[in-house]
């Protein structure tokens, strides 16, 4: 972020120049920030205010669930089977204890909701965190090195690119089961899950990166980093990356969206997060076998809650999207 | 053309070589074949003799050889979890899935293909914001949510269309078909408009920033200073030549769509390919999964090769540029 914002300041002072305006005294970061296009762009627009403002209530939701939810619906000592199924406020027979109802075994669907939340962000950030470093980092080498590396590093994306997400994370998931039997499955699920979307979204990084890397590696400035003798790798952990990695978060943030959802699917379909902590998407699942005998709340809240995070969240990719770069709109 | 043919065919080739070279790995060194074939009580001897039987103990690549020629015949061997012929189960199957993906591309194209001629004609008018904004919400709402919000309106609510299943299917040779009932037809209705919201999506948006940019240039304005009406401007002119991306975009979403399936097909009951490919995984069923990634990556090759090819017939510049070099 700080890269991008001093480039944009950097830009706007190029512009400013050239309209014959003199420069402005030397500001300070956050002067910087608040004069910025990106601040600008982002209050004249109140859907991607708004967006914002609901993605900070549900990470805020997420992350401080364990205080804010009137329930743990992971402790069994405090849930009762006597509570379950019953429906949301303002229906007949509802209890005020569960504004959103229960589920099928007495949990509160709203508490099941906020520790569902922090579950699917989790797996959405930390796939995308990895699923970037490894595409950056072989973007970078493959831009950077060329030759027969290039060569086969893009051949590799090029062939997964062919295979849907979800089909790879479904193998991969397929494969854990083979290798650790279905008991360490279940405990390992979380980590198997991270690995088989970071897997199959590395790509997009590694071929944007791998773009920029082409242009930079020519210009002056690596070169001359080249005539003195600084080491490959140096030279492209220090002097290339920071000059190409602006639009990996433009990247992360359309992804995490993308990694929220196959999330959800995989946990829906039964090879995600198992239903002792649940997801947003194991929670539908639970729901989605009351469905047909009334019960629409178990899991329709749920999905409802995910639909409108994921909403945010891509919402907010494309409006970062062409605040940074105007050219893509 | 020739040329570029025979250089597709081979990238083609590789492809396949690549995700065979997986589905081997995948079946012979995840999980031991011969355990999920014998029983507890077979004696090593038994496991020995068997291991001979089936040519685990050749070289890893006669292996892989002989893989490949029984690929080639749609051979992979024996379901685990059925003890029925892979081929079998996956053929009887087949039907479902490709009748479901065809139906949802077909409504995807027949709506989003309009919907995107007159977002990208009438930038600013009120309906336009109404469909982007309900694009946006589609890509945003997870399949198998829209399947779950479909069902709950129009099964549990209003009871008028099937929850689960196919229907009545009429059989032609090997091939089952719902779409010649009244009650096979009513079936698909939810799975094919579940599956296929998503690419509808794609194409309107597609369709539409294509017209946005062919609406601006020479051409059109030369055709509107002809004075040809705007019907055959937009249509006749425009819309013809929107089409090579999305020719290239719906070819490729057919992959994607077979894929997506698994989600539809799950949600649904539906009884294709998907659904037998997902009780695989949670079965560790490995023929199976092996034999539906290559059937998949078959399909997916096919798909781009005959796309690749299809530009050659819309687009007589690329003609031109060939012919040229």
């Amino acid at each position: 972020m700080t890269a991008n914002t001093a480039k944009d300041a950097a830009t706007d002072a190029a512009a400013d120049a050239a309209a014959g305006v003199p420069p402005a005294a030397p500001r300070g970061r956050i002067a910087r920030v608040l004069d910025s296009d990106i601040l600008y762009s982002f209050l004249r627009s109140k859907v991607t205010i708004l967006s914002a403002i609901v993605t900070l209530v549900f990470f805020a939701g997420a992350a401080f669930a364990p205080w804010i939810a009137p329930h743990n619906p992971f402790d069994l000592a405090t849930i009762s089977i006597l509570d379950a199924r019953l429906p949301p406020l303002g229906m007949e027979y509802s209890d005020p204890r569960f504004i959103l109802g229960t589920d099928d075994q007495g949990r509160d669907v709203f508490s099941g909701i906020l520790y569902g939340a922090r579950i699917s962000l989790a797996v959405g950030f930390l796939s995308v965190f990895f699923a970037a470093i490894v595409g950056v980092m072989l973007g970078l080498i493959a831009g950077y090195v060329g030759g027969k590396v290039d060569a086969v590093i893009m051949r590799i994306a090029e062939v997964q690119l062919t295979f849907p997400a979800i089909l790879i994370a479904l193998l991969v998931d397929g494969v854990a089961r083979a290798l650790f039997g279905n008991l360490d499955r279940e405990r390992f699920a979380f980590w198997i899950l991270v690995f088989s979307i970071a897997l199959s979204f590395w790509v997009q990084f590694a071929r944007t990166v791998r773009g920029s890397t082409l242009v930079e590696r020519n210009k002056e400035y690596v070169q001359a980093a080249r005539l003195i003798g600084i080491p490959r790798f140096l030279i492209m952990i220090r002097h290339v990356l920071p000059n190409v990695i602006g639009p990996v978060l433009v990247i992360a943030t359309i992804n995490l969206g993308l990694a929220i959802i196959t999330e959800a699917t995989l946990s829906f379909l039964g090879v995600g997060i198992p239903p002792t902590q649940p997801s947003l998407g194991t929670l539908v699942r639970i729901g989605n076998d009351f469905l047909f005998s009334g019960e629409w709340w178990i899991a329709m809240f749920p999905g409802f809650a995910l639909a409108v995070l994921v909403l945010a969240v891509n919402l907010l990719g494309d409006w970062l999207r062409d605040a940074l770069n105007p050219k893509l709109r | 053309m020739l040329a570029f043919s025979i250089r597709r065919l081979l990238q083609a080739i590789l492809v396949m070589l690549v995700v065979a070279l997986i589905s081997f790995t995948l079946f012979r060194f995840v999980g031991d074949p011969v355990n999920q074939m014998v029983g507890v009580e077979t004696t090593p001897e038994q496991r020995e003799a068997l291991r001979e039987r089936l040519g685990l103990n050749d070289p890893i690549m006669t292996q892989f050889g002989r893989f490949i020629v029984k690929a080639a015949q749609f051979d992979f061997g024996t379901s685990y979890q059925f003890r029925q012929p892979v081929s079998d189960l996956i053929g009887k199957r087949l039907p479902a899935t490709l009748e479901l993906s065809l139906v949802s591309a077909i409504f995807a194209l027949l709506v989003g293909i309009p919907m995107g001629v007159y977002t990208g004609l009438h930038r600013d008018s009120v309906l336009s914001k109404l469909f982007l904004s309900i694009s946006l919400i589609g890509i945003s709402l997870p399949t198998f949510f829209i399947g779950i919000l479909l069902i709950f309106l129009f099964s549990v609510t209003l009871q008028w269309l099937p929850s689960f299943g196919r229907g009545d299917t009429v059989a032609i040779g090997w091939w089952t078909t719902g779409l010649l009932t009244v009650s096979g037809l009513k079936a698909l209705v939810l799975p094919s408009i579940t599956l296929g919201l998503f690419q509808m999506t794609l194409i309107m948006r597609l369709v539409r920033s294509e017209m946005l940019e062919v609406i601006r240039t020479d051409y059109i304005k030369f055709a509107r200073a002809r004075g040809l009406r705007q019907r055959s401007i937009n249509f006749r002119h425009a819309l013809k030549n929107t089409l090579v991306p999305v020719i290239t975009i719906t070819g490729l979403q057919v992959g994607s769509i077979i894929a997506f399936a698994i989600i539809t097909e799950t949600v649904f009951q539906w009884p294709g390919m998907g659904l037998l490919f997902l009780q695989s995984v949670q079965n560790v069923d490995i023929p199976i999964m092996a034999a539906y990634l290559m059937l998949i990556a078959f399909l997916f090759v096919v798909i781009n090769l005959i796309v690749d090819l299809l530009y050659f017939v819309v687009d007589p510049r690329l003609r031109a540029d060939r012919a040229a070099l």
